[in-house]
């Protein structure tokens, strides 16, 4: 069983970059997937993000004299994945190069590169340039055989066009990010991931627990009238949970610290989805709890072995 | 004359009040959205601080202890008051931008602070120097950090549009970009000084 936690620790023969390539590997499905629903326009925004990820990576380490092969072991590529996920498929080529230089170098090697970081990489990337350009950050398309194909809105969008169906949701038949639409391929990857012990299932449940309960109770017109599982399937939050929230160096390390990331990311997604100016919070959410993280470690320390508990 | 010159040059490196002092970042933060803006705001601050510096540490023997601070805020509120007069008549547009950014300097904490740290201790000439130099250096941050933010944030220098078909990052143009702005030269000027 591989978990980071506080001392004491057991060796084990998992290494940072097998589980970078272990994520990268289960994320795989869901890329697929979204070549399939958006066509080839997609699979360029994965290449172009992923290259350029590990171009500045490479760049930033020259500049700092360090050694090169640290771009080995997978985390700029597995950023520059999970940025390109999170990216809508039509983007102008410079979208993701900009986004891999905002991940890498202000997300990334400015705190001292990987295990440094205070922020999940790529949610800065993602972050970043949903703020400076809104216009193609948020220009989504249809599936390639839908009708109309130029340009819609996401389900979350408050003046949702239509309504959509939750097995339309869970195969991804719908205007949205690359790598978020298709629940069916993402839950694939996660099956694979807890299998293999690379990620707990703390966070993400509690994540979905808090965002379905509030959104049963706030979502609706009246009181307890919401649709919970309409704000599980729209958006990234399954993603988001799953794959993101979960980064080992940006989240708490004790299994509490864990459940209180999840329900705090979750009263912050329902919070800016329901009551804020954006559609979509899951990523504004996760960054929020990343710069909490600190205080929670210190407030979930486990007690070391032989001390008893003062009282109060 | 040297010392002189050296109080005028440590507001400008050693002690800038905004890379290396970290003083009056808040209406750094708000109004380094254009060269224009950041020039004006950087003027009236050195007016202010040069002014009340002379004035405090010419009357540095008469001000009761106790009273000391109440009485630095009456004279920097005096010069803050006829800059703002001055810019409303002369410069309406830049008063327009800068908006409540200006009487807000009579509480920057560079102006009240070389009034207590260095006016009220040193003496007229020094003290000018001083002020001279920390004005100078609050001009030259603003204007360092307000280039970077309207060329990359507005796609413009001065107004005037750098390259056809740039499309702005509206990041550095909103609060988050003077944060990120500021840190990263705060960090490489840390990074250049301390090798």
């Amino acid at each position: 069983m591989f978990r980071v936690s506080p001392a004491p620790h057991i060796k084990s023969n998992l290494s940072s970059r097998k589980i970078m390539y272990l994520v990268m590997l289960a994320l795989l499905p869901a890329g697929i997937a979204g070549v399939y629903i958006y066509g080839l326009c997609s699979l360029k925004v994965i290449f172009i993000s992923m290259a350029s990820c590990v171009l500045w990576e490479l760049l930033f380490l020259k500049f700092r004299h360090k050694d090169p092969r640290i771009v080995l072991d997978g985390s700029a590529l597995l950023t520059g994945l999970l940025l390109a996920y999170n990216l809508p498929p039509e983007v102008p080529f410079w979208i993701p190069v900009v986004g891999a230089w905002a991940s890498i170098i202000l997300g990334k090697q400015l705190f001292g590169g990987l295990g440094h970081n205070i922020f999940n990489p790529a949610l800065v990337g993602r972050v970043f340039l949903q703020i400076s350009w809104p216009v193609y950050m948020t220009t989504w398309k249809n599936p390639r055989w839908a009708l109309d194909s130029v340009s819609t809105a996401t389900p979350l969008a408050k003046e949702g066009a239509r309504s959509f169906s939750y097995i339309d949701l869970f195969l991804g038949n719908h205007g949205g990010c690359i790598g978020e639409v298709c629940i069916l391929a993402l839950l694939i990857g996660v099956l694979f991931l807890i299998f293999t012990n690379v990620i707990s299932f703390h966070t993400p449940l509690s994540f979905f627990g808090t965002v379905m309960v509030l959104a049963w109770i706030f979502g609706g017109k009246g009181i307890f009238q919401g649709d919970p599982i309409f704000h599980l399937l729209a958006g990234g939050l399954i993603l988001g949970a799953f794959f993101m929230a979960t980064d080992y160096v940006t989240s708490p390390l004790t299994r509490r610290g864990k459940i209180i990331f999840g329900i705090g990311c979750g009263l912050l997604t329902i919070l800016i989805r329901l009551k804020g100016g954006y559609p979509e919070g899951v990523s504004y959410a996760i960054l929020f709890m990343n710069a909490m993280v600190p205080m929670i470690d210190r407030y979930t320390k486990t007690r070391k072995y032989g001390l008893v508990k003062k009282g109060r | 004359m040297k010392r002189l010159l050296r109080e005028f040059l440590k507001g400008i490196t050693i002690e800038n009040p905004t890379f290396r002092l970290a003083l009056g970042l808040c209406p750094t933060l708000a109004i380094s959205t254009s060269i224009v803006n950041g020039f004006g705001m950087g003027l009236a601050a050195t007016f202010v601080i040069v002014g009340s510096n002379m004035i405090v540490s010419s009357i540095r023997g008469v001000i009761p202890s106790k009273i000391r601070i109440p009485s630095f805020i009456v004279i920097i509120a005096t010069f803050v008051t006829i800059v703002e007069l001055v810019m409303k008549a002369y410069f309406p547009s830049l008063s327009k931008a800068l908006g409540i950014f200006v009487p807000l300097i009579a509480v920057n904490c560079i102006v009240l602070g070389r009034a207590e740290a260095f006016a009220s201790k040193h003496g007229v000439v020094r003290s000018i120097f001083d002020g001279l130099g920390m004005g100078v250096g609050f001009t030259f941050a603003l204007v360092l950090i307000s280039t970077i933010r309207e060329a990359f944030g507005n796609g413009t220098l001065l107004g005037l549009i750098i390259v056809k078909g740039f499309e702005p990052a509206l990041l550095f143009i909103l609060a988050p970009g003077a944060l990120l702005v500021i840190g990263i030269l705060m960090g490489f000027i840390n990074h250049v000084t301390e090798r």
